[in-house]
């Protein structure tokens, strides 16, 4: 798949557009991050998410190269587990969030890796973002995942990883920049796959809902 | 003049009862004079009656049996679109108010009868409802058009049949010497009337701390809340509690759910009971107790039926298979988790009931008022650019309706466009998503088994000036354009986010994005503004055929918060009043301290009015029917006639 690319006025500009997915247990800070690197915004008393929302962001890498984003932000909840492969189909780029200071939403977060590997796009980037980390600025005990440790695993699984504040904005541009840095602009061109979204790789028989349901 | 000649309805109505039973509704009568009448409305001067004018009117099964009766229902031919059974955009999950033809049929249609009464209403001793909710018949003596200010003239029809000669598609009414369909009444809720303790209704109640010490003063927070709603499992799990935290209440629900399971038990199903000034309904849905507990004195089929909305909602999360399934699996289930998320939803729904919604009381939503010829473009453009997979398209500015298609073979249900509303204008979760969303939702009045997906995108036409004038001149803070088109299939994001696009550079391309901006700007009329010099200072119509409901701005008598929820309890109170009665042709009035009202239901309307209390009745009777006039001048304005019918996909299968 040719990378779609535009050349604009400039000779050499670049134009290249991506699909990413958010995903992760709900309440680690998907929409507020997505929030932040869109409209740089964060707002304290966040409703969750129902559905999915899907956003675009477009940023510029170097003066040759504008990336744009179109960002499936999902809900999490484990009703909609069973949306999840609409959202993740021919997506380029995941990024996978946990909070650092609930030691459960990684293991959520690894299931999520898991279930990327598997099912998605071979070539998916997956970035692991460890939202929430003005939390443990001035209260470390707060902190229930270790950097090293959660940095030791993204490494095994080869994921890109950063701790992030979407309330502080730290980290949030840099996440997505590094991703965008590493999709290859010969891959990038989702907007053929959209016409015919069951194109591609992605023919495989969608996943059942796992856990044996969600009342447990 | 209690001589007067009497037009009863014996002598006014040709009836061709017995053979016009199996048709179409069809009541005719023959227009005479006056295209210039309606002034005769505010025209005080008495006009002695006449006896039947020569107008032929053809009725239905006229069940009236009653001669005394002083309503007069006229509906022409000539505009069939009024009668209640063409085709509507909208229909009712539940048939109670569904308009059905043999309704219709059953109409009595009865004529003006005076009996000239000197007595004006305040001279009249009312006859006040009891604590325990008995109505009593008004007194004999009572008349709400009092005659004594309509010196004498010649055609009191034309004052009181004004509306009938201007166009006989009307109906009017006036009340008359020992009307027996009038019922008057003592505001019912005056001992539960909110005071300003309202104003702290929605606070949030803090948690416990960990010693518990502050435990009493929070349950004292608790019982001073207005209104409580709680939905419990059969096995007593809590599954959604508007005010305080679970352990705050614990004794509450563990009480509720023995109250629950001990009626259950002896087979006694436990609906509603009074205790101090509060009001207790519960609900059994399948596995859920739901229970609504009341100080602001609404009836309990009235809580009976938000409580029934919040069960909609859970549905709407879920579906019916999915709560059935894991509650048989596992009576133990705790549904907090599987609805998680949606608490918002729920409160936001509750809060709505708590404020006092129209829409809810009236099972009913409100328009945009549109031109029609705007209208019909802006559904066009919908039409133009419709996609295959399109099961419903609605444009929704303002909270309000402005465009709706829909497959022929559907309805749409306001119980179920309720709850989109609320969850687009209410809840905060969709409308703070700065892009676009894909939702999945049951909609239970379409279909309690699967899911339907929602794509909604909002426009932000408004200047921000421009949407500090809208929330200061209305009382919504909702002033976008929201665009949502529903399908059974769950990959059609894509398709259907085309197709707002081009439904937008369309709107563009003829101007009427602009259009619609201009009325949400405008915003809802004063009642002043509808009726110049109007005694009325709000009303409800509600169009029974179309299942919408006008209504004017509540500036400038009941902006508050707690002057909108003093309206929404006087509104609730006739509505209650007047739907205990039976018959087709009901009015109801009463009075408070502070207010006089008004409530009158026809087979093609309720309207619902109030003004303050030292209004009399003739002059709150001839502002009612000025309302009529004005619903009847604007009514392709005001309402959605129909929707527009496209060819929806061939097939539909839910997701489960
Ligand atoms: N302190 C802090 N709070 C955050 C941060 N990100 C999100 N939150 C809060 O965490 C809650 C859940 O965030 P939300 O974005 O809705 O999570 P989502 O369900 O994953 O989309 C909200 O109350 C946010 O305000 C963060 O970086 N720092
Ligand atoms: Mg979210």
């Amino acid at each position: 798949m040719a990378a779609r690319v535009q050349t604009g006025n400039r000779p050499n500009a670049k134009f290249a557009q991506f699909k990413l997915v958010l995903l992760g247990e709900s309440a680690v800070g998907k929409s507020s991050l997505v929030l932040r690197f869109v409209k740089d915004q964060f707002d304290d008393y966040r409703e969750s998410t129902i559905g999915a929302a899907f956003l675009t962001q477009t940023i510029t890498l170097d003066e040759q190269t504008t990336v744009k984003f179109e960002i499936w932000d999902t809900a999490g909840q484990e009703r909609y587990k069973s949306l999840a492969p609409m959202y993740y189909r021919n997506a380029n780029c995941a990024v996978v969030v946990y909070d650092i200071t609930q030691a459960s939403s990684l293991d959520k977060a690894k299931s999520w890796v898991k279930e990327l590997q598997r099912q998605a796009n071979e070539n998916i980037i997956i970035a692991l973002a460890g939202n929430k980390a003005d939390l443990v600025t001035d209260h470390p005990d707060k902190r229930a995942v270790p950097t090293a440790e959660a940095e030791a695993y993204a490494k095994e699984a080869g994921l890109l990883f950063f701790e992030t504040s979407a309330k502080t904005a730290e980290n949030v541009k840099d996440l997505f920049t590094a991703i965008a840095r590493k999709l290859p602009l010969e891959q990038a061109g989702p907007r053929g796959l959209r016409a015919n979204p069951r194109a591609g790789v992605d023919l495989r028989p969608e996943p059942q809902a796992q856990g044996g349901g969600c009342n447990c | 003049m209690a001589s007067k000649a009497t037009l009863n309805s014996e002598q006014a109505i040709k009836s061709e009862t017995s053979s016009k039973n199996s048709g179409p509704p069809h009541i005719s009568l023959s227009k005479e004079d006056s295209e210039d009448v309606g002034d005769d409305l505010l025209r005080e001067d008495w006009k002695p009656e006449l006896p039947p004018r020569r107008s032929t009117l053809e009725l239905m099964n006229v069940s009236q049996k009653s001669p005394t009766s002083s309503l007069r229902i006229g509906i022409t031919t000539t505009r069939p679109k009024l009668q209640s059974t063409a085709t509507t955009a909208l229909s009712l999950a539940d048939a109670d108010g569904q308009l059905h033809s043999d309704e219709l049929q059953r109409n009595s249609a009865t004529s003006l009868r005076s009996s000239p009464s000197h007595k004006s209403l305040r001279s009249h001793t009312p006859i006040y409802r009891s604590r325990s909710g008995t109505i009593s018949e008004i007194d004999d003596t009572t008349s709400i058009l009092s005659y004594h200010h309509l010196p004498g003239g010649s055609d009191a029809e034309s004052i009181l049949g004004d509306l009938l000669t201007t166009d006989q598609r009307s109906p009017q009414w006036l009340f008359s010497h020992g009307d027996r369909h009038v019922k008057q009444d003592e505001m019912p809720f005056d001992n539960n009337e909110p005071t300003a303790d309202f104003n702290r209704e929605f606070d949030e109640i803090p948690d416990l701390v960990e010693d518990g010490s502050n435990e009493a003063e929070l349950l004292q927070q608790w019982e001073s809340k207005r209104k409580h709603f709680l939905i419990l499992s059969a096995a007593g799990k809590p599954i959604f509690n508007r005010h305080g935290s679970d352990n705050l209440i614990s004794g509450y629900i563990g009480i509720t759910q023995t109250i629950f399971s001990f009626f259950e038990s002896s087979n006694d199903q436990l609906k509603s009971f009074s205790a101090g000034k509060s009001r207790f309904v519960a609900l059994t849905r399948g596995p859920l107790y739901l229970v609504a507990i009341s100080k602001l004195g609404e009836s309990d089929s009235q809580l009976r039926v938000q409580l029934d909305s919040l069960y909609m909602q859970i549905l709407s999360t879920l579906t019916l298979p999915t709560l059935e399934n894991l509650f048989s699996k596992r009576p133990s289930t705790d549904l907090r988790r599987p609805l998680q998320g949606t608490e918002s939803l729920l409160a936001a729904l509750a809060d709505s009931f708590t404020r006092g919604s129209p829409s809810t009381l009236l099972s009913a939503l409100e328009c945009l008022k549109l031109r029609k010829r705007d209208r019909e473009a802006i559904n066009n453009a919908m039409l133009q650019v419709k996609c295959k997979d399109l099961l419903y398209g609605l444009i929704v500015a303002g909270g309000r309706l402005v465009s709706v298609i829909r497959p022929r073979s559907h309805s749409l249900h306001p119980g179920d466009l309720q709850l989109i509303f609320n969850m687009l204008f209410e809840a905060g979760s969709v409308k703070a998503s700065e892009g676009e969303s894909w939702i999945p939702m049951c909609l239970p009045g379409f279909n309690k088994n699967g899911y339907l997906y929602m794509y909604v995108r909002f426009l932000d036409i408004l200047k921000e000036k421009e949407s500090e004038e809208v929330h200061k001149s209305t009382d919504t803070t909702e002033d976008r354009i929201a665009i949502l088109l529903i399908s059974a299939n769950r990959e059609g994001f894509y398709e259907l986010q085309k197709m707002a696009t081009e439904v937008i550079r369309y709107l563009e391309k003829i101007d009427k994005l602009s259009t619609i901006k201009s009325a949400i700007i405008q915003g809802r009329p004063t009642t002043t503004d509808i009726v110049p010099g109007t005694v009325l200072q709000h009303f409800l119509y509600k169009s029974r055929g179309n299942l919408q409901y006008v209504m004017p701005s509540y500036e400038p008598s009941f902006i508050t918060l707690l002057g909108r929820r003093r309206l929404l309890s006087v509104y609730h109170a006739l509505h209650a009043g007047v739907h205990a009665k039976t018959g087709h042709l009901k009015v109801y009035h009463c009075i408070s301290r502070e207010h006089v009202a008004l409530a009158w239901i026809t087979p093609m309307f309720e309207l619902y009015c109030i003004a303050d209390g030292s209004v009399e009745r003739n002059a709150l009777a001839q502002a009612a029917n000025k309302v009529i006039e004005y619903i009847r001048s604007q009514e392709e304005r005001v309402f959605i006639i129909g929707g527009v019918v496209s060819h929806g996909p061939s097939t539909l299968t839910l997701d489960e």
